[in-house]
């Protein structure tokens, strides 16, 4: 189980020097499933880029069940870009292997192979382990793309607006695969976005941000039962509510 | 609309009528030139210009008399060697200065240095420095490759994608699966650039070699056929050089390219 604690002085990018993340302080508890809403271009991806290592700050103080990260934790990680990442040159099954440790001998090859067939079960993508990322649709990319974060089975799994430019069936379909695959496993998961609703769907809490330079303005409990529905009567109340509150939130106002 | 949709549906067909009118085209041409070729050594009737029945001639004299197959594989060991490690230092060259600021910043006046010295000033060097032997004659055209393939190598290994090798370092992949299933395969373009580039270069400066300093190869039998004014002869081996280097490109290239394109050219469903 992962425990977050997050403290970020403040983050410049190397080549500006303007300040893109402020004093952004924040715990996530293990098996959490925090939701970040804030403006696009507020440095969303940058912090989670920060979680896993791929970007530092001189001014920071990020913890990891109470270690420092530095992109060398042992930690099963798995994170969900923006785009899907996969390798053109790699079939859907090795693309997938890649990320597992390579198989020792027969019987390891076999159980992997399974695993690998499993998940793509999972993600509705049986029998398209031969193709080629360029030979399936953008969804089905991403499909590919969310099993193989979980193929690590990652205790802790950032998600980068994965569902962006997505049809709205689609979307649904592939939020609904998240809810299935994050039950059971207790992952902690940090899921950007800039969709209320589906953060409402899907979160325990929703950490809101400002505009650059960003820092965290409003931070809210869903006290909602899971499994939840997605626009259900109770989820649209619940969103109206926080709206009529702080209208101006999304656009990371607060008043 | 419409069309796309047919010419999906006719594809496989159409693939196959599309090479055979590919080649019918191309055997055309060159029937065409060997007409015209024909034609004005007739027209000309002078000993300068032999016509193509000559060339032929000459060359299933030189087969039978033997040394013409003996000078050719001489001549390809030579390609090949030096083709290989021009390769393999120039990849690795290229590599490193392609991502490294540094190194870049270090090599890149003696790289432009290196593209810019006239290969016969390097052979003439390396026979003087190292000796009228084998050896010398490698270096040479090896030098001589080098700084092409580091060049067009540096250009892919900037432009590698940062993202997918962020994908490499948050799935914690070994620096070794990172670099052969993820940095490599977006230079293998660039790689089989340089290398297409790279046979044809590398021929020709071998050729300068055996001329200057070898008692063997092609190169050496042009400058004796010189000697004799065998115009027909230097044509023969000419056309019998560039036809093998037609079967090595048939023969490894399009295997290789399909290969290193895999995945790349497909239509999205």
């Amino acid at each position: 189980m992962i425990a977050l604690d997050i403290a970020i002085k403040n983050k410049c990018y190397n080549n500006i020097d303007a300040v893109v993340l402020k004093d952004i302080n924040f715990s996530v508890k293990p098996g959490e499933f925090v939701a970040i809403i804030g403006p696009s271009g507020c440095g969303k991806s940058t912090l989670l880029n920060m979680l896993c290592g791929l970007e530092e700050s001189y001014e920071q103080k990020l913890l990891c069940n109470g270690k420092a990260i530095n992109g060398d934790e042992s930690h099963k990680l798995g994170y969900i870009f923006q785009q899907p990442r996969l390798m053109p040159w790699l079939t859907v099954q090795e693309n997938l292997q890649l990320v597992l440790p390579t198989p020792k001998h027969e019987t390891q090859q076999k159980s992997q192979h399974e695993q690998i067939n499993d998940l793509l079960n999972q993600v509705g993508l049986s029998g398209k382990g031969s193709y080629f990322p360029n030979q399936l649709s953008g969804g089905m990319q991403r499909r590919v793309a969310i099993a193989r974060a979980f193929a690590v089975n990652p205790e802790l799994i950032l998600l980068d607006e994965p569902f962006n430019s997505l049809d709205a069936p689609t979307a649904a379909k592939l939020r609904r695969l998240l809810v299935e695959l994050c039950q059971n496993r207790g992952s902690t998961v940090i899921f950007v976005t800039h969709d209320l609703s589906e953060a409402i769907y899907l979160a325990d809490r929703i950490v809101f941000m400002s505009n650059t330079p960003t820092s965290i303005i409003h931070q809210v409990d869903i006290d909602l039962p899971k499994p939840r529905q997605e626009a259900g009567n109770k989820e649209l109340a619940w969103q109206a509510k926080l709206m009529n509150e702080y209208p101006k939130i999304l656009a990371g106002k607060t008043n | 609309m419409k069309g796309i949709f047919s010419s999906k549906h006719t594809a496989i067909k159409s693939n196959s009528h599309q090479f055979f009118t590919a080649l019918y085209s191309r055997l055309l041409m060159l029937i065409i030139l060997a007409v015209i070729w024909q034609a004005t050594a007739w027209f000309i009737n002078s000993a300068d210009f032999p016509s193509l029945l000559n060339v032929i001639d000459s060359f299933i004299y030189h087969v039978n008399q033997g040394d013409m197959l003996a000078n050719i594989s001489i001549t390809l060991g030579r390609v090949f060697i030096s083709f290989i490690i021009a390769m393999i230092l120039g990849v690795i060259i290229g590599i490193l200065m392609g991502c490294s600021d540094k190194v870049n910043e270090l090599s890149d006046t003696l790289l432009i240095i290196a593209l810019n010295i006239p290969a016969l000033v390097t052979i003439l060097l390396c026979y003087i420095w190292l000796g009228l032997v084998e050896s010398a004659a490698i270096t040479a055209v090896v030098i001589n490759k080098i700084p092409t393939v580091v060049v067009m190598i540096r250009e892919g290994a900037r432009v590698v994608d940062q993202d997918l090798l962020a994908v490499a370092k948050v799935y914690k992949l070994s620096p070794r699966t990172t670099f052969f299933k993820i940095f490599l395969p977006q230079i293998y373009p660039y790689i089989m650039a340089s290398a297409r580039a790279g046979l044809s270069l590398i021929w020709k400066i071998v050729l300068v070699v055996e001329l200057l300093g070898r008692s063997d190869g092609v190169g050496f039998a042009l400058n004796t056929l010189f000697q004799f004014f065998d115009i027909a002869g230097i044509l023969a081996y000419t056309f019998a050089f560039i036809a093998v280097v037609l079967v090595i490109e048939a023969l490894f290239f399009r295997p290789l390219d399909k290969l290193t394109s895999r995945g790349m050219n497909h239509d999205s469903a």
